[in-house]
């Protein structure tokens, strides 16, 4: 396998992934340093995944365990968004947002740093080791160790409070995870960023497979347009197409492919050739566009002489409708079950051993394990009523008997779920029955939630 | 199968075969996939030296840290000692009638109470304590020896007519029947009025016979209006609750032969501070009697 010397290369295409990339960086890096005030109850960082209270905080969003549907919901938006831009702009993904994209791209400038363009990198690998260029690559893989561990590092922070973290890490205190996770995180990308690169798109990741099942003839896609460019040569050898062949286009692949052997695997849709044709076209006085990106149905107009299509009409076709459509009917659903959950819960378990207690005076007692929870990062005051079996009551593992009645009030901390074990009486004679439990938010938030069970008795009473 | 020969259009040699003009390559595994698999048998050959791996003859080997399963959870079961240390101390040095007024340690007796009971007490009590014929259930109010935390620490420590405890609680029902202090007449009259007491059966004229009886033979323990007495572990006769059932034939039974059910004197098998996490797990089961705790009705 040839190692590939891409050619730094100028062009609307190459700034707009700049673009796209230092949006990516700062995202990623600086997230989990913003903050957000939650109250005195609960972490003031905006996104963060605590996983020793199983909570995911999201700016405004708190999510529960038993709320984990909303990450399901967004991690199936994530797959249909994929699914979403590869029907509106092909390979789009891979060609700027990519992680992979991403840092290949930052390796490969440090690489322009250290080594100089195509050219001289490539001469520099052909070179034999002396002290020199020992001394280069020495310094250029300790960039390629800081880049990778910056990486690593800022992933720890969405896990746990950024500054305080920040400084246990570079105290030694942090948790050995962390240091274990940075290790992990700088490995991988030092060596699928610093030296696999192309491989990984093509050999290791699965996404190009299955994109290119999903690409018909309405999708956009880097295309050479043959029938403008060959026969190639130069301009003098006549007849002649736009292609003067000066390679420059395989030269800037990231991926070390010659797009005029056609759509294939491994381009990206960097749209990096596109610049290098479109300098070329400029330079020899012809339109551009030898290279663009360009959908098969257009291009098979355009062969027959029609102009081409602008790229903003060619996004919308009936595919890129559906998966919006489907995109946005999630997101709509996760939206409105977040406006209206409710942020209390309860939930109740029967015991079933015995499933029912005779009292010296014949009535009949039941227990059940019922879990309060507050979902709001402060304190709230709940009464928990009993509905159903009249003259039934009821009192807690905590009070006695004595003070057994239908209704029952305590304050549940910020954020928390208590359980206690509630015992239901009722009069001789009960039959078994439903029964249920209402909990009441008993402050000006308020919010009611309710849990049916049973009411287990002998059979026919007694 | 021809033979081996030089692909053209990339220079690489077929495996030599050919189907429907379609050849296959024999392309080399990619480097990286190769280092990558040397890199696991490395890893693999340094684990099996590390860890215990190749079984011999009589054991395997033990690995250059000695690390050994067991070991892991030795070490595991020791610190869970240790993070129970103090709270076992707290334990013991808590009289019981003292251990409502701290609510988490009462929580972790609870807990720890419910641990032991399964591995000591349901063979006879049930799983979820709720007994069966002879043997009480502990979920019910109705107590043959108390109910507090004090009596029932009591009844675990000593046990139930248990020969080798001289402070096992003891008490002796006479066999009615089986020793002809009553006729069976009589024995069926007793029972009569024994159901009356708790209305499984009207106060006819084998009651009121039966009265005379009871009068003679059964107050002593079962008290003049059969509410037992718990000196004696007497049951009370009174209410709902049968430790030997309620049916006619059941009482018959029980005033003609006696029971003298038996549960082991537990203070001799088992330390204090499991005796009070059991008794605070048994009395937590809704019945427990005199609850220390605060009581939010009489503020
Ligand atoms: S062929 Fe062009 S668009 Fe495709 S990866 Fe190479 S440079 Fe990028
Ligand atoms: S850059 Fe354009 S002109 Fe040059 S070889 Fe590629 S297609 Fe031909």
């Amino acid at each position: 396998m040839q190692p590939v010397f891409p050619r730094a290369i100028h062009g609307r295409f190459r700034r707009l992934k700049w673009g796209i990339m230092a949006a990516c960086l700062v995202v990623y890096y600086l997230t989990p340093w913003l903050r957000w005030n939650r109250g005195p109850y609960a972490p003031d960082q905006a996104v963060l995944i605590d996983l020793a209270h199983r909570r995911f905080y999201m700016f405004a969003i708190e999510i529960w365990p038993q709320e984990f549907y909303f990450v399901a919901g967004l991690l199936i938006m994530a797959g249909i968004g994929l699914f979403l831009v590869t029907s509106a702009v092909g390979r789009a993904w891979c060609g700027y947002a990519c992680p992979q994209t991403v840092w290949t791209d930052l390796f490969q400038q440090i690489d322009r740093w250290f080594d100089g363009d195509r050219n001289a990198q490539m001469r520099l690998a052909k070179a034999p080791w002396t002290a020199g260029k020992l001394a280069r690559r020495l310094a250029k893989w300790s960039l390629y160790l800081l880049v990778s561990v910056a990486t690593g590092g800022a992933w720890i922070f969405y896990f746990a409070d950024a500054p305080t973290l920040f400084h246990q890490v570079f105290t030694g205190t942090a948790p050995a995870i962390a240091y274990s996770t940075i290790a992990v995180l700088a490995g991988t990308t030092f060596w699928l960023g610093g030296f696999m690169r192309e491989q990984v798109c093509v050999y290791m990741c699965p996404w190009p497979r299955i994109q290119s099942a999903m690409l018909d003839e309405k999708s956009l896609i880097v295309t050479y347009k043959d029938w403008r460019g060959e026969p190639r040569g130069k301009a003098k050898d006549l007849p002649a197409g736009d292609c003067v062949d000066c390679g420059l286009c395989a030269a800037v692949c990231p991926t070390g492919i010659d797009i005029r052997d056609g759509a294939q695997i491994g381009c990206i849709t960097c749209a990096l050739c596109i610049d290098a044709c479109d300098t070329v076209m400029a330079k020899t006085g012809r339109p551009r566009g030898l290279i663009d990106y360009a959908t098969l149905e257009d291009s098979e107009k355009e062969r027959a002489g029609a102009p081409p299509t602008r790229h903003a009409k060619l996004i919308w076709h009936a595919r890129t409708l559906i998966y919006l459509g489907l995109w946005s009917a999630i997101g709509c659903a996760l939206l409105f079950a977040l406006g209206t959950r409710n942020h209390l819960a309860i939930s109740v378990a029967k015991d079933r051993n015995p499933p029912f207690m005779l009292m010296s005076d014949g009535a009949i007692r039941n227990a059940y394990l019922v879990k309060w929870r507050n979902m709001e990062d402060r304190p709230r005051p709940m009464r928990l009523t009993l509905d159903g079996i009249p003259g039934a009551a009821m009192w807690s593992e905590e009070m006695g008997k004595a003070q057994a009645a239908r209704q029952l009030t305590r304050t549940i901390p910020a954020d928390q779920t208590q359980p206690l074990r509630i015992y239901v009486i009722a009069p001789a004679g009960t039959a078994q029955q439903p029964l249920g439990f209402t909990l009441t938010a008993a402050d000006a938030q308020g919010g009611t939630v309710r849990y049916d069970t049973r009411f287990d008795a002998p059979e026919g009473g007694q | 199968m021809t033979d081996k020969r030089i692909d053209e259009a990339t220079n690489t040699e077929t495996m030599g075969h050919e189907w429907d003009g379609i050849e296959e390559l024999n392309t080399p595994l990619p480097r990286w996939w190769l280092y990558t698999f040397y890199a696991c048998i490395a890893f693999a050959v340094g684990y099996a030296v590390v860890y215990p791996s190749v079984p011999l003859l009589h054991e395997g080997t033990h690995g250059t840290f000695g690390w050994t399963s067991r070991g892991e959870y030795a070490a595991e079961q020791k610190a869970e000692a240790a993070q129970r240390a103090p709270m076992l101390a707290a334990l013991a040095k808590t009289p019981i009638e003292d251990l409502p007024k701290n609510p988490e340690l009462m929580r972790q007796a609870v807990a720890g109470g419910r641990a032991a009971f399964k591995v000591n007490c349901v063979q006879c009590h049930g799983a979820g304590a709720a007994g069966s014929v002879g043997y009480p259930n502990l979920n019910d109010d109705d107590w043959l020896w108390g109910g507090t935390l004090t009596d029932i620490q009591q009844t675990l420590t000593h046990g139930i007519r248990y020969s080798g405890d001289d402070q096992t609680r003891t008490s002796l029902m006479p066999s009615f029947g089986h020793d002809k202090i009553l006729t069976p007449a009589q024995v069926q009259d007793a029972a009569s009025y024994v159901r009356s007491l708790s209305g499984l059966e009207p106060k006819g004229a084998a009651a009121q016979r039966g009265a005379e009886i009871f009068s003679v033979n059964c107050v002593a323990c079962h008290g003049p209006e059969g509410k037992g007495g718990r000196q004696f572990g007497a049951p009370n006769l009174t209410d709902r609750i049968w430790l030997y059932g309620g049916s006619r034939e059941q009482v018959v039974g029980s005033i003609t032969n006696a029971h003298a059910g038996v549960m082991p004197a537990w203070g001799l098998r088992l330390d204090p501070v499991t005796i009070k996490m059991l008794a605070a797990y048994v009395h937590s089961l809704g019945g427990g009697e005199a609850f220390a705790a605060p009581a939010p009705a009489a503020k």
